[in-house]
Parts: C-alpha cells; structure tokens; sequence
C-alpha cells in the first residue's frame, strides 16, 4: 500500500485559515462552560477560607453549622485521608499529593489567606453562606512571610517543620524555607569570566502574577450511592482531575467520570485541582449533585499565581561580542508548599545562546502565599527577563547592535544547551533575521519613545495522547480528542484529519470526549495539545487508510500492492484499474456492516520529539514623565511555528502571549499588606491589559520544521510570554536611560525612578 | 422576605421570574432563565462577560439588580442570531479567529454590537476605548479590534 505524503504540499485544509468547529457555539453563548452545567436536586458548595496568612488550626467545630436547615453535608481536615510524601512528574512541574492534599483542604495549619479550611452543600448560596459563619475555627495566629528573600533568611517564620533543604550536600540539620537547590553546570565557570573583556552582573526582582484566565474555578459533581462518580468541571486535563481526585478521596480511577466543560482559560492554572476533590466529598456525603464555582477573590486568593523571584545574572563577552561565561542564581516563590518553576526557570535562563561556560543555581522557597500553579512557560519568562536584561547592556557597553549580538551568540542546529541537549534545527537566528528586516525596526522615535528587542525560548512536551476517528454511516468523520480545547484545537485537528483522509474539512465534526471515551490523555499544557494531537490523529488516520485498503483487496480478489489510498479513496493500480472503480471512505461506510463492522483508529501515543520553539519580540513603547505611565506603542512577535497547523490559531498564541508578557512588565502583581494578606484581589487593582492598552500586534510566523513532526509542527503556545518582559525593560532604558530591575515598571515604580534620577542631577 | 415577582422582555419574549433582592440581573438570566451565554467573571463590572443591553443601553449584568428589569427589555448574546443568520460581528469574529477560549466573547459581542449600532465609522482607538470594559486574557484584542473594524466596514458598504 502507498500512502499520500503528509509533509508535501497536497494539504488543502492544514496551514489554512478555517472556521473552527466549535465556533457558532462560542459566538452565540450556546458553548456550555464550567458553571453552565446544572443537574437537577443539586446543592450549592462554599469553602470556608483561612482569615490569616499562617495559622495553626487548633480546632473545627461545625456542629452549628451542620444543625442549620438547608445544609447537607460538610467537609474538613477529616475528610481526606494524609498522603504519603512522594514526587510525581506533573508535565512541566513536580507534584507531591502529601502536598496536594493540604492544599485543598488545610491540615495542621492555614498557609496563607484564603487557605480552604472546610466546605459546606446547601440547599441555596444563602443557606451556604451563613453556614460558613457558624463554622467554628480557633486559630493560633503564627508570624507570616510573604517575600522570597525574607524567607529564605534564618530565623524566618518556617512554613514546615519538617522541611530539609534537598539537593545539598551535606543534608542540612535544621529545617527551613528553602525547599529545593537546583544547578546546572557546563564547562568552568571561573575559567570563562577570565576570558571576558566586558561583565555585567545585575540583581532583578519580579512580582508574582496571576493567570488571569477569566472564567473562575468550577465544578459540579454527583456520587450515586453505589460510589459511582460523575465530574463536570473547567480543567486542562481531566484526566489529571480523574486521576487527582481518585488518589485524593480513594475511589477507583474507573468509578470516576469527569467531563471537561469548555474551558474559558487556563494558561497552566487549570492543571491542578482546587474545588473537584470538595465538590465529590461533600456530593458522597450528601449523596447529591454538589456544584461550586469560585469568586475572582478566590480565583486569586486561592489558586495558582506563578512565582515572583529574585535573580541575579553575571554575563562575561569578549569585546566583539561574544558571550563567554554566564552565570544566574534565581530564587522563586513556590507558595505555601514546595514546586515553584526554579527548574525550568534555571534551564531555560541561558538556552537562546551558545555559551561555552554556564552556571547556574536555583533555590525553590515556600512562603505565606497561595501555592503557584503552571503559568505559560512556567519559570522561563523570570529567568530570560533578568538575562535578555543583561545582553542588552552588554550590546550597549560593547556598541554592538543588539540584535546583531543575539545573531552572533545564538543557539542554532548543534549547539549544546547548558540544561543538557543538542539542539536539532530551531529557528531562533531566522526570527531575529525577521525581525531586523521589518519597517518597524526602522522606524524613527522621538523623545520618551523606547526600542526594546529580546528573544526567548521554550522546551515544549510531547506526552500521552489518544485520539480517534470514526467514520460514520454516512461517511462522515467524527474525530475525538481527549484534551481540552483551550484555542482552536478542534480547528487544527479536524484539518489534519480531513487532510489525511481526504475528506471536506466540513465533514469532520471533532469533540472532547470525557475520561470514559478515551484511553489516557495528558492535559493541554506544555503546548502539546495541537503537536500530540496531530501525531495521534495521523496515526488513527492510517489505520482507517489501512483498513479500507484491506477491505478494498477483499472486495476486488486483489493483493496488497494493486491498491492504494489517496484523494480520499481508495484506487485500484495497474490492470486492477480496468476492472474496478475506486471507492471513497463514504462507499466503504455503506457497505462497512459487509466487509467487517465499524470503520475506525484511534491514535493511542507517548509523543516524543517535541521541538522547541524560539521567538524575538519588538516592542516601542512612550513613558509619560508626568505619570509614570508607559504606553506600549507598537508591538511585532517573530516565533518559529514549525509548522503552522492553523496560522490564525498561531498568531493568536503569539498575540495574547505578548500581552499577558506586557501586562506582567508594566502592571500586574500581587499586592501584600503587612498583614500578610493580598490586597489587590480583584480586576480593579490586580490590573490586565484591556484593549485601550495595547497596540495591534504584529505576528511573523516562522516555519523551521521540526523533524520528529509528520508536518512539522512545534508547540506554540508558550513561548510567546517569554520575550516581552526582556523587551519592555530593554525599551524601557532606551526610553529614559535608566535599567529597570524591578517589576512590574508600574507608574509609581517608573515615577519614582525618574523623580530619584533628576535629585541626582543626571536627567 | 418573600421574593419579587419581575416581569420583562428577555430577547423579545415576555418572562415573569421570582428573584431575592440581592440577586442581579445576572443570576436571574443565568440560574432563573437559563440564558448561560452571559458569563460570570468577576461579579463587581470590571471584566464585562455578562454585556446585556438593557432598554438599548450597555450594561454589566452583574452590576443591575434582578428587581430593578421590571417592564423593560433585555437583550443577551442569546438573542443576537435571527434564526439561522449570525450577525455580521458574530461571523467576523469567526472568520478573524476573534476568540480562543471564547469566555469573554459573548460580552465583546454585545458591547461590539452596541458600537456598531452607534456609529459604522469607529476609529481602532474609539473601538478599543469601547471595548475597554471588556476583558480578554487569551487574545491580546488584535483579532477583536480587527473584527469589529471590519464589521464595520461590511456594513457601511450595506
């Protein structure tokens, strides 16, 4: 059997701007997301949430609570069974279920304000409501810390008393907020800065940031009374939720059922469990349908914000500009418990270059603040923000243009990253080539107007995958994906499919099966969804393309090598060819009962080759010395896609990455009191870009295509917010003259700056 | 306390619900009504996912009281395709790919609208003013403002 070429340029629909399937759905409010389920007799649940950012949780007493009319069913510390301390591999970071279980319901102690101290079901929000102030809780108040730095200090407030630093040697004696010490190492750190003619060593500070994913936290769950559970909820990955929740309340995988709603963005914070685990506990207790749905103050109290951090980089290049030693030690908040993305963050600091001695050192430290959860490249927009920082300076020292000294230290096919691997093709010096041919480079600015350019890279993973095509009586197409559509996955998948089979892109209708459906799916994160995807799509497609040609050979008395498929059907070659007509997928679909049964594959797949994928960003920008306030004025992404599966699919991850990186430069933090509690917990204060903000923002789409794909495809989603904080900070001094160090450069901050900067006479 | 007893337009149909006082106009048409389409964000009118129009004005549904929709007409995403035809905004902003994760969408589409049927000549700085009560974390608003532009122009053309 010959097959189409699926890398040739017969694609009709992959690489094309489709309309996605689940579009009409989206546009008309019909889509139904996490809180638009309802089931009938269904409770209410709340969560009862810690007051003080560090507690010991000396007793509950709910018996009020529980007396009330209307309430159904409550949960505490002595609903969920403790869990062994080991680590698990969660996609990009690490989890410890010993861990996860105090995070969903506080234990010994609150860990930070809005902690989750018990859960109620009632009949109303009401009735819920007040139940929750009849709940009891006498805490012993213990001295908090909120900054990593603070944290980290001997004698600071200890979160764990049973918290040894891992990953030094000797183990050390007492405990303490540092949780983990990470490294890399390539060549001789020493060695190398004796070769540098210019060094630039600079410390930096990053403020933590939300998500921001505007749809909050839901679920809605119903446990039968023989055990058997059925979950609804907003998730990246329900089968993590499955899998999360049978280990956490000890159900069997197969009892559970969850289906993933459409979820209204994630970026990473919907890859772990918050109200699912409560939702089935209070449900198994009340033995109803319990639905809960967090607040935007929860959102941010409760769920994951990604790291702030403070990092220092040491760069050493010769005077032509190349980059002999680098050194990073960074220290990022992981929240109340241990597993902030130091790891990824320490690998990725230095990957856009090829330097030949790297060092770097990461420390993972646990404080008084909600644990962080995923976010976008998680770990890698704090670490290339402090570096692409100092390469800047370093081009300005050595008057190199700074474009052309990333061309002249960047990371191409061969170089060896310091984190370990050999690079295979990448596309990093094409999109700096990119970006230095647009107008926009060359265009002129004026005063209080900034240029700003920084790279940035991303792994990018593969993982477990399962997918499925079917096709129908009719001899249309029904594909199944078992990872939630976060962007225009449908879109993507369904062209891949209707390329592959030779079938109109319309006649392809893809959905999200629940965990019953599918064999095990990792979660859309890691920028794997569309890469996975569309291997196990391929995969399921030449099933079906083997099958019917073997049917073929049935129905014609022919042998293997007389047919084959292309254009949708399958042909019959040679002599064969004077005898029969070829049969599309909808002739076999009539006649699939007769030449054995139902017609289908399912791709079922641990994707490897993931490439990963490099991006330069450049950005003007206007700082208005009268406020403070910095107007983002233009804005162009370069990014090598591999290969586009759905280009305005692509250049919408380019778009909405840039701005959620120019919202975390210019404005978003978390805003703590001395109190220990967040005092910026809602959209007023805790400010995203809104559309008045920012710019159009121009997408190049680059296509180095990586080898281990069928078309070529690499993750795209993630990279895009590492760049624009590097960018900004670099416009930012072109700007004023002044290197911010500090994020965000909100307008307070970049007053400050300037005012500071003129009592010292340099303005 | 006994509950209010409303009636409105919802869409161009007459509705009688029964509300608590504290309840919005958002909890109305989500949990009475069953008109899901406008989305809860965040409760206090800063991300506008529940754009309504209410008697032709936009508003935040989670910012208007359910008692307070008495004899007046509402209008949700819900009611903005005639049977089978989307409105233009609704098409562009598929065929702009204006929407990822699609939570915010149905707000940026009842305020579009309501721009559209102010003025078909909106500037790119008056439609992202317009729209700066509308929050979208997935988008970076490119493909939003590229959409509503567009609609636009479709439509002055007639």
């Amino acid at each position: 059997m010959a097959e189409t070429m699926t890398n040739g340029p017969s694609q009709t629909y992959v690489g094309t701007r489709t309309i996605r399937p689940d579009g009409v759905d989206k546009v008309t409010g019909r889509a139904r997301f996490g809180a638009d389920f309802d089931l009938p007799g269904q409770l209410i649940g709340r969560v009862l949430r810690s007051p003080h950012a560090h507690a010991r949780i000396v007793s509950i007493d709910v018996s009020k609570a529980a007396a009330l009319p209307g309430v159904k069913a409550i949960v505490t510390r002595d609903d969920f069974a403790d869990q062994p301390s080991e680590f698990i591999p969660a996609g990009e970071m690490m989890m410890n279920y010993r861990d996860v279980v105090r995070n969903v319901m506080a234990r010994e102690k609150a860990l930070y304000e809005g902690h989750a101290v018990a859960a109620v079901a009632a009949t109303s929000v009401a009735i819920a409501r007040r139940a929750l102030k009849l709940i009891d809780v006498t805490y012993e108040v213990l001295p908090h810390v909120i900054d990593v730095v603070e944290a980290m200090q001997p004698g600071a407030p200890l979160l764990h008393p049973d918290l040894f630093t891992a990953g030094v040697e000797p183990k050390p004696d007492q405990p303490s907020n540092i949780a983990k010490r990470v490294e890399i190492k390539q060549g001789d750190i020493e060695a190398g800065f004796t070769k540098a003619d210019v060094i630039v060593e600079r410390e930096f500070k990053t403020a933590a940031v939300h998500q921001g994913y505007l749809e909050p936290h839901a679920a809605l769950a119903s446990v039968s009374e023989d055990g058997s559970t059925e979950l609804w909820c907003s998730t990246q990955g329900h089968f993590i939720v499955r899998a999360h929740c049978a280990r956490l309340l000890g159900l069997d995988i197969g009892k559970i059922r969850v289906t993933a709603s459409e979820i209204g963005g994630g970026f990473g914070g919907k890859t772990v469990v918050y109200l699912e685990p409560l939702a089935i506990a209070l449900s198994r207790k009340a033995k109803r349908p319990v639905k809960m749905v967090m607040s935007r103050e929860e959102v941010f109290k409760a769920s994951g914000p990604t790291s702030g951090a403070t990092v220092r980089v040491k760069l050493g290049a010769t005077k032509d500009g190349k980059f002999v030693a680098a050194f990073a030690e960074l220290k990022y908040q992981a929240g109340a418990f241990q597993g902030s993305p130091v790891q990824p963050g320490t690998m990725c600091a230095f990957a856009p270059y090829d330097i030949e001695h790297v060092h770097v050192i990461g420390y993972d430290v646990v404080s008084n603040r909600p644990k962080v959860a995923a976010y976008r490249a998680p770990g890698a927009p704090i670490s290339e923000y402090a570096v692409e920082s100092v390469v800047d300076e370093i081009a300005k020292k050595l008057d190199i243009d700074p474009i052309d000294l990333r061309m002249q230290n960047a990371a191409h096919e061969g170089t060896k990253a310091a984190y370990g691997p050999k690079f295979g093709p990448i596309g990093l010096e094409e999109t700096l080539n990119a970006v230095k041919k647009t107008e926009h480079w060359n265009t002129p600015l004026r005063k209080w107007q900034g240029r700003g350019v920084a790279s940035g890279f991303w792994f990018n993973i593969g993982g477990e995958t399962c997918a499925s095509l079917t096709v129908n009586e009719d001899g249309t197409i029904s594909l199944m994906a078992g990872t939630p559509d976060i962007g225009g996955l449908r879109a993507s998948l369904a062209a891949v499919a209707a390329d592959e089979l030779g079938v109109p892109y319309d006649k392809v209708q893809p959905i999200i099966g629940d965990t019953g459906s599918l064999g095990f799916n990792f979660l859309t994160g890691g920028s794997r969804s569309a890469f996975s995807g569309s291997m196990a799509i391929v995969e399921a497609a030449k099933q079906i393309k083997t099958d019917l040609c073997a049917r073929a050979c049935k129905l014609w008395e022919a042998e293997p090598d007389q047919v084959e498929f292309s254009g949708g059907h399958v042909k019959p070659l040679g002599a064969l060819a004077e005898k029969v007509k070829p049969m599309s997928i909808a002739d076999f679909a009539k006649v699939a009962g007769k030449t054995g049964g139902p017609i289908g594959g399912v791709g079922r797949i641990n994707a490897q080759g993931a490439g990963p994928s490099f991006g330069t960003h450049l950005v003007d920008l206007e700082v208005d010395p009268e406020t403070g306030r910095v107007t983002i004025l233009r804005y162009t992404v370069a990014q090598d896609a591999g290969r586009a599966l759905h280009p305005a699919y692509v250049e919408g991850q380019f778009q909405g990455g840039a701005v959620q990186g120019i919202g975390w430069a210019l404005n978003e933090e978390y805003i703590y009191g001395p109190d220990g509690k967040l005092q910026n917990a809602g959209f007023l204060d805790y400010r995203m870009p809104v559309a008045s903000d920012v710019p159009m923002i121009d997408a190049i789409l680059v296509e180095v295509g990586n080898p281990k794909h069928p078309y070529g495809v690499r993750g795209v989603g993630e990279t895009p917010i590492v760049p624009p904080l590097g960018a900004i900070a670099n416009a930012m001094e072109n700007a004023t003259g002044i290197r911010f160090t500090e994020l965000p450069m909100s307008p307070p901050r970049v007053l400050r700056a300037l005012k500071e900067r003129s009592l010292s006479g340099r303005a | 306390m006994a509950k209010h007893h409303i009636e409105a337009v919802v869409n161009g149909d007459a509705v009688e619900f029964l509300c608590e006082t504290e309840e919005t106009l958002l909890d109305v048409l989500r949990d009475t009504l069953h008109l899901t389409g406008s989305k809860e964000g965040c409760a206090s009118g800063d991300c506008g996912a529940c754009s309504v129009m209410l008697d032709g004005r936009l508003v935040c549904a989670c910012l208007v009281l359910g008692c307070e929709v008495g004899g007046r007409h509402v209008e949700t995403i819900e009611g903005m395709a005639k049977g089978e035809t989307l409105h233009p905004l609704q098409q562009r902003f598929l065929e702009h790919a204006a929407l990822q994760c699609g939570i915010c969408t149905p707000g940026f589409l009842v305020a579009g609208k309501a721009l559209l049927e102010r003025t078909l000549s909106p500037t790119e700085t008056e439609v992202r003013y317009w729209l700066a009560g509308n929050l979208c974390r997935c988008t970076g608003y490119d493909k939003i403002v590229s959409a509503v532009m567009d609609t636009a122009a479709a439509m002055r053309k007639g």
